[in-house]
């Protein structure tokens, strides 16, 4: 295209001609496909008759109509928005890219600053300390995610399971054993990270989509277990979990409560704002160990995995092991955060766990830019935010939240952080441009 | 010219299904020589190497690996990991593969994977910041530095591997081989795609290798200029049958080889065929 430029000029008014051509064949194709989309959606409708029979009407005025908005539609942006000639990103000054690249830092340390100031400005509002906590445990899932998905590049569409595991291990074993959140904490993600073990056995071989589709039937296999194993788990009816308490204090007015305990006066919101450190505690904790074992021997095999598989195992690096642990890792925040999700339901049951859950997770962390923290944090923050945001607007909610998506992906195809830090430098640290690293979409060849 | 055996490769057959890619190959590379592997495309040479380096299992044969410390490993017994990992064989590939997302230095730290681990307790010590693995990190970091200075690349230590022309990749994938201190470096057409300049460095980076490291080399080049300048011994292969083997001198003049290379005169087709046995 840009090499076809400074030719010669006098054949211009016939290219110009050309163009107008093209932009109408362009615009008719799409009016095209427009047509054949909505001729059954729009066109046709059944409509309940005054006798309560179905009647059927037709809307081919609406039909037409759209049709040609979208013929005109197209015709002008097929005339004047051309890629070469437009993109989003020459609308951002280079000075402000340059200065947002260095703001990076700082939003780190200002997004966890303003979290740990979340109760603090919302300590009464219930329903902005709800939405916090459950965006923290979704940046926590991301987390976990994060590391099988971002540094292993294992595409793994089933993590809810995980998820499953850790709740479902919280409150099998606090309602039969009557063992406390902080016993049944380490234990739920311990069974969580053996379930990591068992996926991660048959899937050794695989990669790439095909991995994805036997991660997504392992989400539905735990799922339906769930469901259908009624003895053990109390199948569709769920189970319920015990309540939060603060070291064994509960959160109630009794005389041996949390606030008669610490001379406060009772407020239900205690209770929120202790859940609300309690996740926040575990998602910085995981980010923590997750930014530490990224800059260890194990972290760097990982990405090493993800950028190429064959030149690992000729340089002595166990493959087996070190995608088991990627698993197993990711499995294991999981299922903390399932055993967390558990105590604050207080009642779990398989419908939580579908995998609608596994897809939000791994849109979190996509969208975030694979691989990075803050991209994860702010992702589950800007889609969990924006979901509340226009819930009023109901029945477009998700038309929002789809335009949403498809922007972000012509955009922004790499994430909102789009870039790599490397984990250990010489002379100084320089991001690498993600078109660079390979992420678990792109398959690399035997 | 009689050093003790470093690689032993005795009736290598490997097949696939119905293709005999090597055909019962036995040779020997010696300790500190470069042993170069010729022959026209799909002689088997790289297959030779799969074999070598665990990626393939030879169908019928024994690869023995002798260490100049005296010990010895069955290279068709070990899982490929086991064997760079033990046995210390490195290997470059024939259409280079780095770890293009990460830095030079990343590359080269990966390349220290199993030494590194084990510093950091697997994980474990690493995760409390332990001081002996900080110490294990800035000796990894201070070789991957040395290494870099000798291929030239230190000034970029701190770039995607994934950014650097060709010939610097090539010269990267020798450093990170190098990297985890191998007894035998086997290297896949490391002089493929660079100009006469840089493949003039790379014999002397070779040469240079094998005196101050002691390693051995095995490698598969296409440049005869590179192989007949800087090899021992040279084995050639033709359909996955040893055709040759001696001192470059040797197999320079000999006519299975000139025949296998260039063919041979429509006069000379009946004895040159009887000859090399068809």
């Amino acid at each position: 295209m840009s090499e076809s430029a400074p030719l010669p000029r006098e054949n211009e008014p016939a290219e110009k001609r050309l163009d107008v051509l093209a932009a109408v064949r362009e615009a008719a194709i799409a009016a095209l496909v427009a047509f054949g989309l909505f001729v059954l959606l729009i066109g046709v409708r059944t409509d309940q008759g005054p006798t309560g029979a179905l009647v059927f009407t037709t809307r081919f005025g609406l039909l037409a109509e759209i049709v040609a908005a979208v013929f005109v539609g197209r015709l002008l942006r097929a005339l004047t928005w051309r890629e070469a000639t437009f993109s989003i990103g020459r609308l951002v000054p280079a000075s402000f890219k340059a200065a947002a690249s260095g703001i990076a830092v700082y939003a780190a340390a200002a997004f966890v600053a303003f979290s740990f100031l979340v109760p603090i400005i919302f300590y009464t509002n219930r329903y902005a300390l709800n939405l916090a906590i459950l965006i923290a445990t979704y940046t926590m899932l991301g987390f976990g995610l994060n590391i099988v998905v971002g540094l292993a590049g294992l595409l793994d569409l089933g993590y809810v399971a995980f998820y499953a595991v850790g709740a479902y291990s919280y409150a099998l074993i606090a309602q039969n054993f009557g063992l406390s959140f902080w016993i049944c904490l380490p234990l739920a993600g311990i069974l969580a990270a053996f379930a990591g073990l068992l996926l991660g056995f048959p899937v050794l071989r695989l990669r790439g989509d095909y991995l994805a589709i036997v991660t997504l039937g392992f989400g539905e296999i735990v799922r339906l277990i769930l469901l259908n194993w009624q003895d053990f788990t109390g199948g569709p009816n769920g189970v319920s979990a015990p309540h939060p308490t603060f070291f064994g204090l509960p959160f109630t007015d009794a005389d041996h409560g949390f606030a008669a305990t610490f001379g406060l006066t009772y407020a239900p919101a205690h209770r929120a704002v202790f859940l609300y450190y309690l996740i926040l505690a575990l998602a910085l904790i995981t980010n923590w160990v997750t930014l530490r074992l990224r800059r260890l021997p194990i972290g760097r095999a990982w990405e090493a995995l993800r950028e190429d598989e064959i030149a690992c195992r000729a340089l002595g690096i166990n493959t087996t092991t070190t995608k088991l642990t990627a698993f197993s890792m990711g499995a294991m925040f999981g299922g903390f955060a399932g055993a967390f999700f558990a105590m604050r339901q207080g009642f779990i049951s398989p419908e939580s766990f579908t995998f609608g859950e596994s897809a939000f997770v791994l849109a979190i962390v996509v969208l975030g830019g694979m691989g990075s923290q803050l991209g994860a944090a702010v992702a589950a923050t800007v889609m969990l935010g924006g979901f509340e945001l226009f819930r009023e607007f109901e029945q477009y909610r998700m038309l929002v939240f789809g335009a949403a998506m498809v922007a972000i992906v012509i955009y922004r195809p790499r994430g909102l952080v789009s870039t790599r830090t490397p984990s250990v430098f010489l002379h100084e640290r320089k991001a690498v441009p993600a078109a660079i690293v390979q992420d678990a979409r792109t398959e690399s060849s035997t | 010219m009689s050093s003790a055996q470093i690689l032993t490769v005795e009736h290598l057959t490997m097949r696939f299904g119905g293709l005999t890619a090597v055909g019962d190959l036995s040779f020997v590379a010696r300790q500190r020589e470069i042993t170069a592997l010729i022959g026209p495309n799909g002689a088997g040479k790289t297959t030779l190497f799969n074999c070598i380096t665990g990626f393939y299992k030879p169908t019928v044969g024994r690869l023995r690996l002798a260490h100049p410390d005296g010990a010895s490993f069955l290279l068709e017994r070990l899982p490929g990991f086991r064997i760079a990992r033990e046995a210390r064989v490195a290997r470059t590939f024939q259409n280079v593969r780095l770890f293009a997302g990460m830095t030079l230095l990343e590359n080269l730290l990966v390349a220290q994977h199993n030494t590194l681990m084990l510093a950091s307790g697997f994980t474990v010590l690493g995760l409390v910041g332990s001081r002996a693995y900080a110490r294990a990190e800035a000796a990894a970091i201070d070789k991957a530095r040395y290494w870099l200075d000798r291929v030239g690349l230190a000034a970029r230590a701190d770039d995607a591997a994934g950014a650097l022309p060709y010939g610097a990749q090539r010269r990267l994938e020798i450093a990170r081989a190098m990297c985890t201190d191998p007894v035998l470096l086997c290297l896949d057409e490391p002089a493929a795609g660079l100009n006469g300049r840089e493949s003039a460095e790379l014999n002397e980076f070779l040469r240079a290798i094998r005196e101050e490291h002691g390693t051995s080399i095995l490698l598969i080049e296409h440049d005869m200029g590179v192989v007949m300048e800087i090899s021992d011994h040279i084995v050639v292969l033709d359909y996955g049958v040893k055709i040759a083997d001696g001192a470059p001198n040797e197999v320079r003049n000999d006519a299975k080889v000139i025949a296998a290379y260039l063919g041979v005169a429509d006069e000379d087709v009946e004895s040159v065929g009887a000859e090399v046995g068809l």
